[in-house]
């Protein structure tokens, strides 16, 4: 087994547990039931349970009991010009669990030049000895070169990852161009993975960038201004109508803007399998913050795509999320101290990008939206967990409490409120984007892996003990509407008989697709070597042999002759 | 007085022998003919290329020479040369006169005093033509016509002469003599205004098979009096080189007045100079931008940002051929490899969807360079829906539907004839979805669309069989010249989407204000050019190849009945279609330049430029710790696409960190203000300093 079942490794303490009183809330009902777990799985769920003697009982009388949060989106060991984030996977699980999630998927983001298995093993190593809850991967495509889609395979049907990410932003860094999107969508959707994007249009961002460095402006504000919304907008369009023609599900990272996120509502009403994840940041907080005065807190909301100076976008979203059109939630956990940050204080396009929110996410959401009204508390189990689970294939293990799951458990007080500041919260960064918010909503009790690591106010994480947990492709939840698709979209040319009139002299063919490498982004092989013109010959096809249409006895007015005006009737109009 | 007549004699249209003919008048009566058969050309007859007029430069071939006896005028004695000429033509192209008599044709085209020294100055140049003094009348009266324009519809009689408007009222003073037209109330509209056409495009080696003069001959039929036609330079040839050639193409063959678009098919360094000089020099305000075709026109975004931002700064028109290039490309790839090679492969491997996010695409662009933005072809809903929604969010964009469009759709690609397939080949493709025409005819209506073309570029079938075994091949475009008023007429006028104003509008008057020709065109008013088209709401006709002015044998609209048609077209002041006969004169076609910053686009653009300011938040001096960076990867480097484009800053391999820090030196915006103590940058006791603290 390539995964080590560190499941299976003998534990000291106790692995009993058993959780009384709590209102149990899943995303499709809510129910009041005791839960008793062994072994890091729950094992029983209803009312006296029959449990063995001496087992350690959680109260949550006047609480609900949720599944533990998933968050979609961290980069907690990604470098960025060299430097580590500030809270790497120790820090950054430790806040997540200390906010009521209790498993994370990180991005993979491989130096271009290194190859995707090489990356997968550095943060499968990092993240085996640091992190403190269950991890998944992402992996991002950051460069094309070539075995990218042997790579593509082994990740998916030997290493547990069935997702990856595209960046159409990061000009001559990271970016793909239009032709490699299509053709990652193709092999995505082939494996059964599902494809995510950064979606910002790198091209225009470059070009504003210089634009506003002319300008004199070097501040963070320059980020905002140089990243506007269309920009974002149009880069999901972008997105949707590749993935539309490749008819591979797609999953936009980071929605920031009401704009994009029209954009992905709209597409969904058109039939698309498309998701959007709007993050804690976009949902908690706006981007006026970037016209501070204090040169640092105004870089430390710095992340692309930045947010919205528009006010009204926090709510505009989690509006969004409540009905349905936005589906999961992240963090998008990025951190750099403001000494790192401060490497761009003379020039915003080197401020290194991300903000903080694994620890508010959970907070922020049942702010937002449970507490004001917009979703109950079943939909919040749905955007904070079980749309995640069933998108990236870890359902019924993860998202939902039923026997047989893993017992990563919250349980949430929905009546108190707590406010975030950097002083409190368990980061390592300076400044938290979320200081002063007051939020109602927060977990009194997590349980991860089946142990208590949150209790009374204190944490007891154990570094290394999160497990990676491999992801099968083609989720159903996602896949069963694609594969009907593609079986549906069979294109079918016209049987027609071979024209047979003049043919104009061609001297040169100018118009052969050669291989010239794609004009977007670093240069790459393609998947299929295509020659430097294509032979034309090739791909004539004839109809000889049985075809379709042979019991349909041809009219004789079709037989290919030249009638006496000299032209042949294919050549005619009839 | 020397003198001399330009005669053009038109044998049998149909046959196109069309023969031109000079004839000098010197001062003792002796009428000289110089000309050949075939079809010789006006302009280079003129110019003295082929055949020399002014009295020195005698060196034509064969001179017939013709005394003009003292009793007859001038008039009687060209009639009788005349009647010689048409004699001898006959004669030498072996077609009896008596047979032919119907056919021929004498047209009196343009007479030229010459000799003066005015004349020949205004022979070196094109322009200008219309102040050489003429010998016939060129003034022209129409009774009792209803004048449409965009605006409002009246009642009144209209006179013109030298190709201009100049009286427009009842009961008009004019000349005595004048040709007089009865309308008996019927429609006077302004010609229309073809903004899109690709006549004479090459294409690897072919040429449309409708040529300036087909073309312009065929819009004249259908009531159109001027055309914008498309430029597009051999990516390696300068803007320049081809707008040249252009230019020496249409000056001989259009029979209407023309102007010229310029497509941008690659962009590097030197273009700039070249778009300034195009706007400035010659006369263009809107080049065309391609998203598709890669690898041969296609230009990235990055280039595509800096052509919208040299445009805007040029007061020009951003034009763009929306697809996107790359999924085509890959597309192709696909629908080839499953053994689709027919027409309908075409429009497959362009699903709506492409031009809808290319679209989006461009207005994005155009949004953040506040470019006015111009789409042409608009052939699918979804595409037509992406430009209602950026007006309605206030973007400058304007949308182009045309003939095929507008008039027909595109389940034809998978008819089993594979010429009649092949002939509806155009990108965009028509959609297949058959309700797309009469969506985009009522989004014409309600003003989300504003202008029509008619993206005429035809080719033979056996230009088209290029591609018989792989639909990539085909060459691309359709007809549409000759129907576009009538189909617009037929699906929005009378089925009341639309009245006859906004028809003027839609037709003719909105392209000229977009593209800076108003009032001179699109516009029935004293001071306009007289390109007047006489409407009749009421026929119908059934447009067929057999019947139509065009030279290729397929007609997209091949059988459709539309009701709608010009009764008299009137170009430059002159007649040119009357009771169905048309009287065109080959190299008659002015080219017409217009101006940079059109009032009608660039008003608002002007003002949001002055108020999209961007400004800085003026902030102390960050003093606090930075971390150590080695390596600074992001570096800014040109362009990198396949045709490596220098950008408009000449850009440094590595940016240079330090030049473009901003400092508080200097007077500040906020020296009114009393700093605080506090904000004096001093280590405070905790370590840190306050900047880099939360306040």
């Amino acid at each position: 087994m390539s995964f080590p079942g560190k499941k299976n490794t003998p534990r000291v303490t106790s692995d009993k547990l058993i959780i009384k009183g709590g209102k149990i809330v899943n995303d499709d009902q809510s129910f009041y039931a005791d839960i008793y777990m062994e072994d890091g799985t729950i094992k029983q769920i209803g009312e006296n349970l029959i449990v063995p003697t001496g087992v350690k009982t959680v109260d949550a009388y006047g609480h609900i009991v949720i599944p533990g949060g998933i968050d979609v989106n961290t980069c907690l060991q990604a470098t960025h010009l060299g430097m580590t984030p500030a809270d790497d996977f120790y820090h950054g699980t430790r806040a997540a669990l200390m906010g009521g999630t209790t498993m994370i998927i990180d991005h993979v983001v491989p130096e271009p030049g290194t190859s995707l298995l090489a990356a997968y093993d550095q943060w499968r190593d990092t993240a085996d000895k640091r992190s403190c809850c269950d991890y998944s991967l992402h992996i991002d495509i950051t460069r094309w070169h070539e075995g990218l889609f042997e790579e593509l395979e082994h990740l998916i049907k030997d290493k547990g990852v069935n997702s990856f990410l595209i960046f159409m932003a990061y000009k001559d860094k990271y970016q793909s161009s239009d032709t490699q999107i299509y053709e990652m969508f193709s092999a995505m959707r082939e494996l059964g993975a599902i494809a995510q994007v950064h979606a910002e249009n790198g091209d225009i961002i470059e070009e504003e960038q210089k634009k506003l460095l002319d300008l004199g402006i070097t501040g963070p504000e320059g980020h905002v201004l140089s990243h506007p919304e269309e920009v974002e907008t149009e880069a999901v369009y972008r997105a949707i109508t590749i993935a539309k023609q490749a008819n591979c599900p797609l999953y936009i990272t980071k929605v920031m803007s009401k704009p994009a996120a029209d954009v992905i509502a709209k597409a969904r009403k058109k039939g698309m399998v498309i998701y959007g994840e709007p993050i804690a940041a976009s949902l908690g907080t706006d981007g006026s913050h970037y016209w501070s005065k204090n040169w640092a807190k105004a870089a430390a909301f710095v992340m692309s795509p930045p947010l919205s100076p528009d006010t009204s976008t926090p709510e505009y979203l989690s509006s969004l999320l409540s009905c349905g059109d936005l589906q999961v939630t992240a963090s998008a956990h990025c951190t750099f101290t403001t000494a790192q940050k401060a490497v761009g204080k003379d020039n915003f396009t080197l401020i290194p990008e991300g903000t903080n929110g694994i620890e508010e996410r959970m907070s922020i959401v049942w702010d937002k939206a449970v507490a004001t009204g917009k979703m109950d508390e079943n939909d919040f189990v749905a955007v904070t967990s079980t749309n995640a689970a069933k998108i990236f294939n870890l359902y019924p293990r993860k998202g939902r409490i039923a026997v047989g799951s893993d017992a990563d458990i919250v349980i949430w007080n929905t009546k108190e409120t707590k406010t975030f500041s950097a002083k409190s919260h368990n980061l390592t960064v300076e400044v938290n984007i979320f200081e002063g918010m007051e939020c109602r909503g927060f977990p009194v009790a997590v349980i991860s892996q089946g142990r208590i690591v949150l209790e009374d106010g204190n944490l007891n994480v154990t570094e290394g003990s999160g497990r990676f947990i491999p992801r099968k492709a083609y989720p159903d939840f996602v896949y069963k509407r694609i594969k009907a698709r593609g079986r549906m979209a069979d294109a079918r040319g016209v049987p027609r008989g071979n024209y047979d009139g003049p043919v104009h002299d061609v001297i040169s063919m100018t118009k052969s697709m050669s291989a010239t490498p794609s004009t977007r982004g670093p240069s790459c092989p393609g998947k299929t070597p295509v020659g430097p013109a294509r032979n034309l010959h090739q791909s004539g096809f004839t109809l000889s042999g049985t075809q379709m249409d042979d019991h349909i006895p041809r009219r004789t007015s079709q037989k290919i002759v030249a009638p006496p005006g000299g032209r042949s009737n294919i050549s005619s109009l009839s | 007085m020397k003198m001399c007549v330009c005669v053009c004699v038109c044998v049998c249209a149909r046959a196109r022998m069309c023969v031109c003919v000079c004839v000098c008048v010197d001062q003792g009566g002796v009428l000289r003919m110089h000309g050949g058969f075939g079809r010789v050309n006006l302009r280079q007859c003129l110019s003295g290329a082929s055949c020399r007029c002014a009295g020195t430069r005698e060196k034509s071939p064969s001179p017939e020479t013709f005394h003009r006896p003292p009793s007859e005028s001038l008039q009687d004695c060209l009639e009788t040369f005349l009647h010689r000429v048409r004699f001898v033509l006959c004669r030498r192209r072996r077609v009896s006169l008596s047979c032919g008599a119907s056919l021929l044709q004498t047209r009196i085209g343009n007479h030229y005093a010459c000799g003066s020294p005015t004349f020949r100055a205004e022979m070196s140049g094109y322009q200008g033509k219309k102040n050489i003094p003429r010998i016939t009348s060129d003034r022209l009266l129409i009774k009792g016509a209803k004048i449409v324009n965009d605006d409002q519809s009246f009642h009144a009689d209209i006179y013109m002469e030298d190709g201009v408007i100049k009286q427009i009222g009842e009961n008009l003073i004019v000349p005595g003599g004048v040709k007089t037209i009865d309308a008996h109330g019927g429609m006077l509209i302004p010609g229309g205004i073809d903004v899109h056409t690709r006549f004479q495009m090459p294409d690897r080696g072919m040429t449309a098979a409708d040529d300036f003069y087909q073309g312009t001959r065929a819009a004249l039929a259908g009531g159109t009096t001027m055309i914008i036609d498309h430029v597009v330079p051999e990516p390696g040839i300068s803007l320049i080189a081809a707008f040249n050639q252009w230019r020496e193409w249409a000056d001989h063959k259009s029979c209407c007045d023309y102007s010229l678009h310029v497509d941008i098919t690659e962009w590097h360094k030197g273009m700039q100079e070249e778009l300034e000089a195009m706007v400035k020099d010659h006369g263009v305000n809107s080049f065309l931008v391609y998203l598709a075709y890669k690898d041969i026109f296609q230009l990235n975004d990055s280039q595509m940002y800096e052509v919208f931002s040299m445009i805007r700064d040029l007061g020009a028109i951003a034009q763009v051929h929306a697809e996107n290039g790359d999924i085509i490309a890959e597309e192709q790839k696909r629908i080839l490899g499953l053994g689709i090679t027919g027409p309908e492969g075409h429009v497959l491997s362009r699903p709506e969807e492409v031009e809808a996010e290319a679209i989006n695409r461009a207005v994005t662009v155009a949004n953040q360079t506040n470019c006015p933005l111009y789409i042409t072809k608009v052939m699918s809903k979804s595409a037509a829906d992406v430009i209602a929604q950026a007006r309605k969010k206030g973007t400058v964009v304007y949308g182009e539907p045309i003939s095929a469009s507008l008039g027909t759709d595109g389940t034809h690609y998978w008819s089993k004839n594979w010429a009649k397939a092949a002939a509806y080949i155009t990108s965009p493709p028509l959609s297949p979805d058959p309700t797309t025409p009469d969506y985009l005819n009522s989004l014409l209506a309600c003003g989300d669309l504003q202008v029509t073309g008619s993206a005429h570029c035809t080719f033979s079938t056996s230009q088209r069989a290029v591609g018989k075994d792989n639909f990539t091949l085909i060459p691309e475009g359709t007809n549409g010249t000759e129907e576009r008023m009538s189909i617009i007429w037929d699906k929005c006028v009378v089925t009341g989407k639309m009245d006859e104003n906004q028809f003027v509008a839609v037709t003719s008057t909105n392209a000229a204000k977009i593209f800076n020709l108003y009032p001179r065109k699109g516009r029935i008013a004293v001071g306009s050019d007289a390109d007047l088209v006489l409407w009749d709401p009421d026929t119908t006709k059934i447009i067929s190849a057999k019947s139509h002015h065009l030279a290729v044998e397929y007609n997209i609209f091949e059988g459709t009945e539309v009701r709608g048609a010009p009764l008299v077209v009137i170009s430059q002041g002159k007649i040119v279609l009357e009771d169905a006969n048309l009287h065109t004169i080959e190299g008659s076609g002015r080219y017409i330049t217009r101006k940079p910053f059109p009032d009608y686009v660039y008003k608002r653009i002007k003002a949001r430029s002055r108020l999209a300011e961007l400004r800085g938040v003026p902030r102390g001096l960050y003093d606090g710790p930075v971390c150590e960076v080695t390596v600074t990867p992001k570096i800014m480097t040109p362009v990198t696409s396949g045709k490596t484009s220098p950008v408009k800053h000449t850009p440094q391999p590595v940016r240079n960190l330090h030049q473009s820090g901003f400092s508080l030196s200097g007077a500040q915006i906020d020296d009114n203000i009393p700093r605080r103590t506090t904000q004096r940058i001093v280590a405070p006791p905790g370590g840190r300093a306050n900047i880099t603290s939360l306040g």
